[in-house]
């Protein structure tokens, strides 16, 4: 069988010493800004991607790719034990996971999530390993129509997906791809909305948005919210799940899996969507559903099954079309990029070890995180303990000396301070930032698609629309903007006529 | 005279038809070219003029549906945090990373309300701005002059 032979390179190349031990930095760091609350991977990875310069491609890609499923682990003890989500994608963790450690249960709680994890992380690590060389085979026949078309499905997913206004969402989005085309155009060379500035000719520099926007905006949003709960630790029992517990954890697990690499390959936080996706299933088909938010197990194996399956899954387009379906992604693709890699569908035939050795890299990692994390939940208890107001200046520190480090350049620096103040008021006004970024990353590609398919069709708008796959994906794009666009009209009908 | 019943769809409004008509302009100072040629000016032009109309579209839902009031801006923690950042990208190079991280962190601290002078988080300050010179500077080699122009 193919598969086995590209994963045993992938695991040739995985457990060579260096990469295990950069996988190992990579999901050790990781579950430390998992833990930290405030602290997420975009930033992580902005600032360590200067590191990286220096690192072969595939160690380099490895301790990446560990940082952001790390976080996805380290997100959930915290929720568990402490009742504060160190992620997004663990806030539904906090209903059960909190009252079990509540009732004594801490211990088996933070099992379930663990064993939760690893087990959707193997079974979306096979299905990486399994979906991705058809579909990159499918992406090498695409025309540039059906890009462009494949581009406008993300983002509409993406607005479909975030969180708070629909009308504000695609807004980011044209804010986003208008903030893309600053630099000089790749045809022409005309250097476009620069106003002068020779800092801005190569572009805008995309790390400093990102942790303008999620580093800094997030800090203030923080420090706005004086009273941010600091609830108490509860003591951590036995780890030792029961055979009952077991029992019951084993299909939400795998529901939790299977609802979360589906929805992981989505643009637009995938992985987030899918941990409430989870428990609301799970709470749907229990026959016990009062049970759910008074510490029920199966609302925290789901979750973090859905949670981490969703995390991994998000490789699939990044890897296999090279189109980003979250801001951690954009990041790596950037990475790559550095490296002189063009993530894409040729990426499997060009360069198998990198790519089969980060598939392969992530077992390891999520192996590493379970033998790891269970024995070191005392360590990443007592770096909670650091009082947020002693922690805060110090991202602000590591923020700036990373955003600098990208370029050398002291422009970045002030582009990331204006960029986290709009990051704040966007948050503060219900404006969700992270289409923007997935825009930023995607706008010039679409424009190029966009100029490519023109061309082709002789500047005929219509043949673009109707090419087959282009057309299929458009379409979809409708339907998923429809289905969200008529409930909220109805809606809006019926507040109207209460307001009368 | 319109009433405005929601405030963020205002003002966020607002912004995109400012922003989107800037934009639309200089766009149009580039050539435009046409479909099957698009010029530089082509593609953002019209996202620009999307943009103009979601605004536009935002202004009108203001007066229709119901929303909450602009929420507060926390003035001292933004402006702080900022000059915190600012400040560090004035300071680098011309006082070095040492003297630019110790000003960087003092001044967003002092946005904290809970910022007081005390010894643990002031020796929590020289571990972090020894440990960024050693890691970063000595450690990754990053080019950062851990002492600037202004001493020579």
């Amino acid at each position: 069988m193919e598969i086995f032979a590209n994963l045993s390179l992938g695991f040739e190349t995985a457990l060579n010493l260096q990469n295990v031990i950069y996988c190992l930095l990579g999901v050790l760091i990781g579950t430390a800004i998992g833990v930290l609350p405030g602290l997420g991977p975009v930033p992580t990875i902005a600032m360590l991607l200067p590191i990286t310069f220096g690192l072969p491609a595939d160690t380099a890609m490895i301790m990446l790719a560990g940082i952001f499923y790390g976080a996805q682990y380290g997100g959930s003890t915290t929720a568990i034990l402490l009742n504060i989500p160190g992620e997004t994608s663990s806030v539904v963790t906090t209903i059960d996971g909190h009252q079990m450690a509540r009732q004594g249960k801490g211990g088996r709680a933070l099992a379930t999530a663990a064993i939760g994890s690893f087990v959707a992380g193997t079974i979306a690590t096979m299905a990486i390993a399994w979906f991705a060389p058809p579909l990159a085979g499918l992406a090498n026949s695409f025309v540039p129509a059906d890009y462009f078309a494949l581009m406008v499905l993300g983002l509409v997913a993406s607005v479909v997906l975030a969180s708070g206004s629909l009308l504000h969402a695609v807004a980011m989005i044209l804010i986003g791809l208008l903030l893309s085309m600053i630099g000089s155009d790749i045809n022409s060379g005309v250097p476009r909305f620069t106003f002068g500035q020779v800092e801005l000719y190569d572009g805008i520099e995309f790390v400093a948005i990102a942790m303008g926007m999620f580093g800094i905006g997030e800090i203030l949003s923080n420090l706005d919210n004086r009273d941010v709960e600091r609830g108490t630790v509860n003591k951590v029992s036995s780890l030792m799940p029961t055979r009952e517990d077991l029992r019951s954890m084993r299909a939400p697990i795998l529901r939790g899996t299977l609802l979360g690499t589906i929805l992981g390959v989505l643009p637009g936080g995938g992985a987030n969507l899918a941990s409430f996706a989870s428990y609301a299933m799970e709470k749907r088909m229990s026959r016990h559903p009062e049970r759910f938010g008074k510490g029920a197990i199966e609302g925290v194996a789901g979750p973090e099954a859905a949670n981490n399956a969703g995390a991994q899954s998000a490789f699939i387009p990044m890897l296999t079309l090279g189109i980003p379906s979250n801001p951690v992604m954009a990041l790596m693709i950037g990475a790559m990029m550095i490296q002189g890699i063009q993530p894409g569908p040729s990426m499997l035939t060009e360069q198998p070890e990198l790519f089969w050795g980060l598939v392969a890299s992530m077992w390891i990692g999520n192996l590493m995180l379970v033998i790891l994390n269970l024995p070191l939940v005392g360590l990443w208890v007592k770096l909670l303990s650091v009082p947020y107001h002693l922690l805060f200046p110090m991202i602000v520190g590591f923020c700036a000396i990373g955003v600098f480090t990208v370029a050398n350049s002291t422009f970045d620096v002030w582009l990331m301070a204006g960029f986290g103040v709009a990051g704040y008021v966007a948050r503060k006004l219900d404006a969700e930032p992270a289409p923007l970024m997935l825009a930023l990353v995607l706008g010039g590609l679409m424009e190029e698609y966009l100029r490519r398919a023109l061309l082709l069709s002789r500047g005929d708008a219509v043949a673009v629309l109707t090419q087959p796959i282009a057309a299929i994906l458009l379409s979809l794009s409708g339907l998923l903007l429809l289905s969200v666009v008529i409930p909220s009209i109805k809606g809006r009908r019926a507040e109207t006529f209460r307001e009368e | 005279m319109m009433r405005i019943r929601n405030p963020k769809d205002f003002w966020l409004g607002l912004f995109y038809v400012t922003l989107g008509l800037g934009a639309a302009f200089v766009a149009r100072g580039y050539r435009m070219g046409s479909g099957s040629s698009m010029g530089p000016g082509y593609f953002p032009f019209y996202i620009a003029c999307l943009l103009v109309l979601v605004g536009a579209i935002s202004i009108g839902r203001s007066a229709v549906r119901v929303g909450l009031a602009v929420p507060q801006i926390d003035i001292r923690s933004t402006v702080l945090v900022t000059a915190s950042i600012v400040l560090f990208g004035v300071l680098l190079e011309r006082a070095g990373l040492l003297i630019a991280l110790v000003v960087c962190l003092l001044t967003a601290a002092s946005a904290s309300h809970r910022f007081r002078v005390e010894p643990i988080p002031a020796l929590g300050l020289v571990a972090f701005v020894a440990m960024a010179a050693v890691v970063f500077v000595k450690g990754l080699g990053l080019s950062m002059p851990l002492v600037g122009n202004w001493f020579g």
